[in-house]
This record gives structure tokens, sequence and C-alpha cells, in this order.
């Protein structure tokens, strides 16, 4: 049999909406890998000799990806499947071990030094842990004000600058003097917000931004997400495990299972009519409010362990539809229907 | 309708200024999984360890009773509460590394914890221990017993504690937040699991979480919680269909999935209130639309029929 396997022709077709417009960033082949970092807990148990020290982890695992201009790309996956460190590779914070990154068509590499800063300054990122990401000794004007003036992008009055950056952000100015312990967690991420946004990036990558909020107070920083999309016409990288979240927020959506992806699609495609066996498990786990109840019916099996993942396929010990195949062979992401691809075996079978 | 189990009649536990619980009352019956819902801060966790006894100072329980199988349990001493905690009622927190010790094999902690409360030999406990493995899904048990806790993922980490906390099959169990750190497929399997076990042993269960999807999926009833006092409680679906109090109306209409895609979402303007300086009438005043003077005054618990709220101007039954 041979597997049919459109390539270039595919990636124009899916870009249908939005006319075929050139990616802003664009992951060609990014491979990833960290020697590991025990936790407090296996440190402790190695120095106590009850656990050898550990290899290295695949984190990233040969991830293409594009991100078009005014879009908001949804990346979702469990714990440790590598969203953080797609995230950070695609704001310039890491260098990819493998594999390249391209801005507006340009691989970052090759750039001359001065527009590579350039370009990474377009590029900010929003964290999860608001408490975490903010300095505890700085006032919140100071916070925001430091990487523009340090970028020289203030112009006039530092004061009136700052003030601004706090109502795009939806802070009352008056608070500016504060410092981040007397904020709650939502008033923290409009500081983290106001941060990324004070630099006027094009492209923001929020890593499970709203993850610790309440969700009132999460609907208030998503509504914000909106609104500055459509006013700073910004484009997003929009990590979460939170389907919920990403459905109501991305135009496509890009599956992640250890290091790889396995399906991208539109959204509303991928809620309606997900291919591969692990999008569909998780999607069967969306969080909806129920007026009838209904129980629960998990798909089996742990997440893997990222340093010994599974052959073939990884997803194949946990998959109801695995085939011998599946274990020595990974499959390849293919086009399953239009801007739709998906990495799974049973495609071919069905052809 | 089953027998209660526990009884909570105007609960007023205090940190100082903080009302972190002010006046909250309900009851469990055998059997029966209520879902105790509400944002941070609003004293859902103080709730739980009121009941427990395990309330930190200075928090002090200052008025009300907890009635546990038909006996006063508010005063109970320490030596009372730690005994009935082991037996009769456990506690599951969000952290499972709160219950699990580093340094001790899995083995050792729930032998100890079997002997803590049953007088068994110690091949008995481990066969005790190794069975309550089993029971919350975790594959071959007579060898994870070996392991140490950091040897296990998060989400059999808190399996873990689950089967620990199922040791001496309690009447009662308070979880607290115990899935909201872990990946949906693997909430989705505890959430199983836990659903068969309090079925299989009639155990009644107090499930604390701010996801008001599970506690659909998951709970018999609702409590909602805003700033120390249960401001709506009733069968889960009902509530959820028709919220009579705006609070809870907000909650759910601030769910992604309860909006049409891509559009804003509908929030609840502005924020909680702080504990230590809450207004005499309403505490939800300041955010809510139907506000006005009649909401400046103590609003007393109103009732209709299974259902409870304090609000002096529920909505309509049916809205759009
Ligand atoms: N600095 C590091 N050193 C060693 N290993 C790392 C490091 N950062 C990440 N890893 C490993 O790389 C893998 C991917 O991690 P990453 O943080 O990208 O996951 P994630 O999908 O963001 O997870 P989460 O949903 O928990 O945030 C994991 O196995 C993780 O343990
Ligand atoms: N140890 C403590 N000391 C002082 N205040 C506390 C303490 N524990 C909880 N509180 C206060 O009690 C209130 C309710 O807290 P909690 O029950 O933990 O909320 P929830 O579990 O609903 O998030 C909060 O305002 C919190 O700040
Ligand atoms: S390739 Fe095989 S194991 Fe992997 S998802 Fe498809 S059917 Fe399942
Ligand atoms: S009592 Fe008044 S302020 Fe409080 S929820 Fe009801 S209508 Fe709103
Ligand atoms: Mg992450
Ligand atoms: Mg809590």
């Amino acid at each position: 049999m041979i597997p049919s396997t459109p390539v270039a022709a595919d990636i124009q077709s899916s870009s249908a909406g939005s006319s075929g417009m050139a990616p802003l960033i664009e992951l060609n082949e990014i491979s990833h890998s960290f020697g590991t970092r025990p936790d407090l807990a296996a440190r402790l148990a190695i120095s106590f000799k009850l656990a050898k020290p550990t290899a290295s982890v695949q984190a990233i695992d040969g991830v293409s990806l594009a991100v078009r201009r005014g879009e908001v790309l949804g990346l979702v996956g469990e714990s440790g499947c590598g969203k953080s460190t797609l995230g950070r590779i695609v704001a310039g914070i890491v260098a990819p071990s493998k594999g390249s990154v391209s801005w507006r068509g340009k691989d970052l590499k090759a750039l001359p030094p001065l527009e590579r800063r350039e370009a990474k300054l377009r590029v900010q990122m929003i964290f999860q842990n608001p408490y975490a990401s903010l300095n505890p000794r700085r006032k919140a004007a100071d916070i925001v004000s430091e990487a523009p003036r340090v970028h020289g992008l203030v112009e006039g009055d530092l004061g009136t600058f700052v003030d601004q950056q706090f109502r795009r952000a939806g802070l009352d100015p008056a608070l500016k003097h504060r410092f981040p312990h007397q904020f709650s967690g939502g008033q923290r991420q409009r500081i983290g917000i106001a941060r990324a946004l004070a630099v006027q990036p094009e492209f923001l990558v929020c890593d499970e931004a709203v993850a610790a909020l309440d969700v009132s107070i999460q609907a208030q920083i998503l509504n914000l997400f909106m609104d500055l999309r459509e006013r700073l016409n910004l484009t997003y990288l929009f990590i979460s495990h939170d389907l919920g979240v990403v459905e109501h927020i991305s135009d496509r959506v890009a599956i992640m299972y250890l290091g790889r992806i396995v399906e991208e699609a539109p959204a509303e495609e991928i809620f309606a009519r997900a291919n591969h066996p692990y999008t569909q498990a998780l999607l069967a786990e969306v969080p909806r409010i129920e007026t009838t109840k209904r129980g629960f019916a998990a798909i089996k099996g742990e997440l893997p362990s990222p340093l010994s993942p599974p052959s073939g396929c990884h997803f194949h010990p946990r998959c109801p539809h695995a085939m011998p195949r599946c274990r020595t062979e990974a499959p390849r992401l293919k086009v399953v229907a239009a801007g739709h691809k998906s990495a799974c075996h049973l495609n071919d079978a069905a052809a | 309708m089953n027998a209660t189990v526990l009884e909570v009649r105007d609960l007023r536990t205090h940190f100082g200024q903080a009302k972190a619980v002010d006046g909250v009352s309900f009851s469990v019956a055998r059997g029966e999984v209520l879902g105790l819902v509400g944002e941070s801060g609003s004293g859902k966790s103080v709730t739980g360890f009121s009941i427990i006894g395990l309330v930190d100072p200075p928090g002090t329980i200052v008025g009300g009773q907890i009635v546990f199988d038909g006996r006063d349990i508010t005063r109970s001493s320490r030596e009372e509460m730690r005994a009935l905690r082991g037996r009769r009622m456990a506690m599951i927190f969000q952290d499972p590394m709160m219950t699990l010790n580093p340094v001790l094999r899995i083995d050792t902690q729930m032998i100890e914890a079997v002997q803590a409360h049953e007088n068994v030999s110690r091949m008995d406990a481990r066969a005790r221990a190794r069975d309550a493995l089993g029971m919350v899904g975790i594959p071959s048990p007579d060898e994870r017993l070996q392991a140490y806790p950091h040897q296990f993922s998060g989400g059999m980490r808190q399996r873990v504690v689950i089967a620990i906390a199922l040791l001496h099959r309690p009447d009662f169990i308070i979880a607290d937040e115990p899935t909201t750190a872990l990946d949906v497929t693997i909430q989705a399997q505890i959430l199983a699991e836990m659903q068969k076990l309090v079925a299989q042993n009639n155990t009644s269960l107090i499930w604390i979480t701010h996801d008001l999807a599970v506690v659909s999926r998951l709970a018999d009833r609702i409590a909602v919680m805003y700033a120390g006092r249960i401001v709506e409680s009733g069968p889960v679906s009902d509530v959820l269909a028709r919220p009579l109090h705006p609070y809870t109306a907000g909650l759910i209409d601030s769910v992604p999935s309860r909006n049409r895609r891509g559009e804003r979402l509908r929030q609840i303007p502005g924020m909680a209130p702080s504990v230590a300086r809450l207004p005499a009438g309403c505490a939800f005043a300041p955010r809510c639309a139907r506000a006005d003077a009649a909401c400046a005054q103590a609003v007393p618990l109103l009732t209709a029929g299974p259902r409870e709220h304090r609000c002096v101007h529920p909505l309509p039954e049916f809205r759009v």
C-alpha cells in the first residue's frame, strides 16, 4: 500500500480562510532534548542511592508547525508532553537542539544580530504562574516599564507611558506603585500581560495563562486576550491543557503527545471530527456542565514517562485500536481532510 | 431519604478579623455526594478542615455545631478527632505529599496507617494495603508497595492517597480539590474510580472544587460558597439548570463551553471581597446587576423545597 502524503500543496489549502497568508512563525523539524533535571524527591533518593540518575529526555521530537498572522493556534496536551518547551522555542527563550525557526519566512539563525533581537522582541511570552514570573521586590510600574526602557521604546513621559500600559491591560494606574504580592491572582496576570504588551509585540505565546485563575477571573482575562487580539492585531500560540478554553479561543488546534504533534486542524473541525484516537479520548473529557448526571469513562493507562517513551506510536499502550504495526512504526502526520492532519496508522488502513 | 451522616449548623470559623467561614449550614446523607464549589478564598477548605478537626491556629471555630453520626464533635479533643479521622472519616488533599512521607516506602506508610487504628498483624495489614491499591486501579500493587512516593507520577500518588483514605472504609470522606492539578485523562480515571468506590461502600463524600463541570458529573447535590457563606444549594441538576442566586448564574455563564465559540465570555465584573471586611448585607452586591437597597440588609437563608439560597431577588425559574 502506498500511503498518500500530499505535502506542500496542502499547507496552502489548509490556510483556506486566511487566503494563503505566509506564516508569521514557522517551526521546521524542531527537536529538543534535555539532560534530566531530577526533582527534589528524586535528588534525595539519588543521594540515598535509592534511585539512579537518569538519561536525557527528548522533549520535542521532529515538530513542524506554522502560525499564520492574526490567528490563534491552540496547543493542547497532557503534562510533560512538551508544550512549554515548544512555547519557549517559539518565543526564542530556548534554542532548539535541532531544526530551525523562521520569523516572517526568514531563518532566525541566519538573521544579523540586530534583526534577530528585533524579531525576538516581537514575540512575547505570558506564563502560567503570575506569582513566580513577577519579581516580588519590584513595583508593578517598574516591572512593566523595564524592557521598553532598556530597548528605547518609551516615547515621551515614562509615567504616562506606564499609565497607558496599565489601562490597556485593564489595571487601574493608581495601583502602579504597589508590589506584586499586593495584587490578586487575576491582577497579577494582568501585570504580566501589560509587561508583555509594553514592547509592542506582534505575537504572544500564552503558556497556561489562565490555568491558575478562578473561572470568573479566567473569563475576564480571556475576554482581555480577545479584545487585545482585535485592537492590536495580535497572533497567539495559546498553550493550555483545558480543552474548553482552547475550543473557545482558538482558530486552529494542534494536539501534542510526548513530544510529537499527533493532530492539527481548524478548531471546529477537530471538535466535530477528531481523527486521532488520543484526541478522541481527550475530547470525551472536555469540561462541560451536564444537566443530567453522566459518569466518567476514562482511557486506560498512565501517561508514559518521557524518559522511555513507548516504541512506534507513543500512544499505543493506551490506544484501544492499537495494531502490531503501531508498536514498531511511528505514524507520520498526514493530511486526512482539508487543513486537517493526523498521525495514525488507521488512516492508511482506511484508504 | 437516607439517614443523615453529617450535619453542619451555622458553622463559624474565624482567623482573627477574617471570617473565613461565617454561618455555614448543610447536611450530607449516607451515600450522598455533595459538591462544594466556589472561588478561591471563599472558605471551602476551611469548612473541610473544620469538620475534620484540623483548623490551623490562629483559626478557631467560634460558633455553630458539627454533628457526625448523631454526635456533636465540634468540641471533641484532639485524640477523639484523631481516632475518628482514621476510622470513620478521611480527608484527601490537593497535594498528595501532604499525606505521603517522601522518605518512606508506600508499604511502610500504609501498614502504619492500618495498624494505627486496628489491631491486626503486619501481614494482614500489608494484604489490606495491597487490596486497597488494586481497588484504586494501581497495576501490580505487590511491586508498587515497595516503591517510594517519588517513583510514582502525580496521578499515581493521588491514587495511593485515595487508597489510604479508603483503608478503613470510612463512612465519610472530604476530598479537597484532589484532581485539580492532574491531567484530564488521569482526572477522569480517578473520578471514575472514586464514583465506583463510594457507590459500592455507600460512603458519603464532600467533593471540594471550583470546577462546575466535575461537580455536574459527580455530585448529587451542590453547595455554592461565596465569601464564607453558602449562597445556594440544592440538587445538582436543578441548580445548574436553573440557578436562583445571581452568583451561581454568573459562575455557570463564565464557563467557556456555556458561551458561543470565539465570542466574549459573559463575565462577573470585579472580584471577590476580602473576608476581613465584609459588608453587613449581601457580600455579592458590589458585583451584582440585580442589587438594590434591599440587599444592604442581612439576607436570611430562604428555602424553596429541596433548594436553599440567600438572595432577596432570586432569578426567575426560567432564564434565557
Ligand atoms: N530544564 C529542563 N531540564 C530537564 N528536563 C526538562 C526541562 N524542561 C522540561 N523538561 C522535560 O521535558 C519534557 C517536556 O516538558 P514541558 O515543560 O515542555 O512540558 P509541558 O507540556 O509544558 O507540561 P505541563 O503541562 O506540565 O506544563 C518533560 O519530560 C520535562 O520533564
Ligand atoms: N491559616 C490561615 N490564616 C489566616 N487566614 C486564613 C488561613 N487559612 C485560610 N484563611 C483565610 O480564610 C479564607 C478562606 O480560605 P479557604 O478555605 O482556604 O478558601 P478556599 O478553599 O475556598 O480557596 C481566605 O480568605 C483565607 O485567606
Ligand atoms: S497509530 Fe496505532 S496506536 Fe497510534 S493512535 Fe493510531 S491506531 Fe492507535
Ligand atoms: S441579595 Fe441582592 S446583591 Fe445579593 S445576589 Fe441577591 S440581588 Fe444580588
Ligand atoms: Mg508547561
Ligand atoms: Mg482551598
